[in-house]
């Protein structure tokens, strides 16, 4: 038996979550005596696919042909599915990214197997069954899924387990297994990435701003700000719903859920739907100038004042100890 | 074009979440419950591309009779007819597969689901309906546009959008950008109660998984203010206080 990981690349190089995900399967196969059996789909390098053993896989099962180049879901989940069968997983693992929420139940649906998705710790075994903390009702409580079929899907949520090096070394195996010609049938067309912008989802820091911020034009301080801290920039639902910011932006209940490291709030309330999706952050800083906003009840530091005199000065402050 | 969205019962976003039967179960008292944000979505788009004569939008809910309400509020809006598989939800592989075996028998374009439920924030519904029809699927997209038997979409990736095509039918399902948020207007909900809501058993499925007890969060300490005037100090906590920086 062993535990299957698929690692997402972008672009051919690895990111943090795909470490994540590697350190969260050798510690499901630590428990369980198993091996880690990672599989890359898309044009990697080995010295990328090298990597993966130093978090803990023994084997990396790379898929690398023209056609699969870019995500198609349907192929992808074949593929996985393929990898799964032959290397005998018990437990197979994927992040819970964009990609990762449409591949997991298209596996888990052609495994027989349950699916946890949005895995925020390790699996604890009852017997034959894993149960999965998971996250629920939009960050206001947590789940805890108990999986009873005999293949386990998880998908693990971004920021939620720590990248561990591991005593391991990983040998690169070529991998090719046939496809359905109907498994093509979605064409990407086109990708657009900024690429000088940080992943709101997977961001250690994420800066975010309110209507307090009176309209899209003074956006650029935060961007300054966000910029100085190798952070993401997130906001309100109202500032995109007003078009100041991108739908991508947004977070809460009904957008995106963070859980950095650091979570910076300017000019926001803290409405219980936007506190749904950012409470999970290790951190929370508020700036303010009301200091009756219910956010600073839920904040670990707080500014009162007024966020275009007080940003300003932070990012000065922010320079001045980097260069420290 | 014949559409199916997908519609699931949540809890209003401003509900306090608790649980009883020592944390094994919602306390659902005094709870309002909504039609899903994301699933208002994607009935706002399917009405638009319905509108005119161009297609028939069904809703489908699994759900016991208290969910009408609900169900109501989506004929209200703009649904043509809703069917509601009559049982308690009782994980996402369950849901799917009811709406599927419904599904399967009366050939629709395309099926639509919100991105997730804001109960219980699973992706999973939409992708398993695609993967038991066989059909393609996108999870979440932020652009839906259909030209004949093709569906172009945006969908979101990492830092980013990727556009790709499908070929119909298919499985999408919707965040912002696809579409405007309908609300009902006085002829809607007048309407609503003449629609036809049809009430049907569900099938038998293997449970795979279930929720064995919930937690809701450790509260956070209190707020430590730090003085306008003196924005170093706040870097020198967030520094060796909270070492986030
Ligand atoms: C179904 C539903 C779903 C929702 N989902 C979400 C969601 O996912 N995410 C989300 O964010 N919201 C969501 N909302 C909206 C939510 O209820 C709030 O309306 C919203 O979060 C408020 O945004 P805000 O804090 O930016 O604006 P406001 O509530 O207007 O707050 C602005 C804040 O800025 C402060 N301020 C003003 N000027 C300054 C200044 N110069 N300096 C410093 N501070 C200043 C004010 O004191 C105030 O606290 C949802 C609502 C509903 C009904």
């Amino acid at each position: 038996m062993s535990i299957l990981v698929y690692v997402e690349n972008t672009d051919g190089q690895f990111k943090k979550s795909a470490f994540e995900a590697v350190s969260y399967a050798k510690a499901v196969a630590d428990q369980s005596g198993n091996q880690v059996v990672a599989l890359s789909i898309g044009n990697v390098e080995d010295a990328q696919l090298t990597l993966l053993g130093k978090y803990g896989a023994s084997k990396v099962l790379n898929v690398n042909t023209e056609q699969l180049k870019s995500f198609v879901n349907q192929a992808y989940a074949a593929i996985i599915v393929d990898a799964a069968k032959s290397n005998d997983a018990s437990v197979l693992i994927l992040s819970n990214s964009f990609s990762g929420k449409g591949l997991a139940p298209r596996v888990a649906a052609k495994l027989n197997a349950a699916l946890a998705d949005g895995a925020i710790e390790l699996p604890s075994a009852t017997g034959e069954n894993l149960q999965v903390k998971t996250g629920a009702f939009s960050g206001k409580a947590f789940a805890f899924v108990e999986l009873t079929s005999t293949i386990k899907v998880i998908a693990l949520n971004p920021n939620s387990f720590e990248v561990k090096e591991a005593e391991t070394s990983a040998t690169i195996e070529n991998y090719s297994p046939s496809i359905d010609a109907e498994d093509f049938s979605t064409i990407v067309k086109d990708i657009i990435r900024a690429t000088d912008k940080i992943s709101l989802p997977e961001a250690d820091i994420v800066v975010s701003a309110g209507r307090g911020l009176k309209g899209p034009e003074n956006w650029g301080m935060i961007e300054e700000l966000a910029d100085v801290l190798g952070a993401a920039t997130a906001c309100s639902k109202p500032v995109s719903d007003a078009g100041w910011r991108p739908h991508s932006e947004h977070v809460g209940q009904t957008g995106i859920a963070v859980s950095p490291n650091l979570y910076i709030a300017i000019g926001i309330s803290g409405a219980i739907q936007h506190l749904a999706g950012v409470s999970a952050s290790k951190t929370i800083v508020v700036i303010n100038k009301d200091p009756e906003a219910p956010f600073f009840k839920v904040a670990d530091y707080g500014i009162v004042g007024d966020a275009f005199d007080v940003i300003p000065k932070l990012i000065v402050a922010l320079k001045a100890y980097k260069e420290l | 074009m014949k559409i199916l969205v997908c519609i699931s019962n949540v809890p209003d976003t401003t509900s306090k979440i608790t649980f009883t039967n020592d944390n094994t179960a919602f306390n659902n008292v005094g709870v309002q419950y909504i039609v899903n944000p994301y699933d208002e979505i994607a009935l706002s788009k399917a009405i638009d591309l319905a509108e005119g004569g161009k297609g028939s939008v069904t809703v489908i809910t699994v759900g016991d009779a208290s969910t009408d309400a609900t169900i109501r509020k989506a004929l209200a809006t703009g649904a043509d007819n809703a069917i509601r598989i009559n049982a308690l939800p009782r994980d996402a592989w369950f849901v799917a597969n009811q709406i599927a075996n419904y599904a399967k028998e009366s050939n629709f374009d395309l099926i639509l689901t919100g991105r997730e439920s804001i109960d219980y924030n699973g992706t999973q519904v939409g992708a398993f309906i695609a993967s038991i029809l066989n059909i393609p699927s996108v999870s979440i997209s932020k652009k839906l546009d259909i030209d004949g038997r093709t569906a172009t979409v945006e969908r979101e990736i990492e830092g980013g959008k990727e556009v790709l095509t499908l070929n119909l039918p298919a499985v999408i399902g919707t965040a912002e950008g696809v579409a405007e948020t309908k609300i009902p207007n006085m002829r809607g909900i007048m309407t609503a109660r003449t629609k036809p809501l049809d009430v049907i058993e569900p099938i038998e499925v293997t449970q795979l998984s279930r929720i064995v007890k919930f937690e809701t969060p450790e509260p956070r300490g209190a707020v430590t203010l730090v003085d306008a005037s003196d924005v170093e100090k706040l870097v020198s906590l967030l520094h060796e206080k909270a070492k986030v920086i």
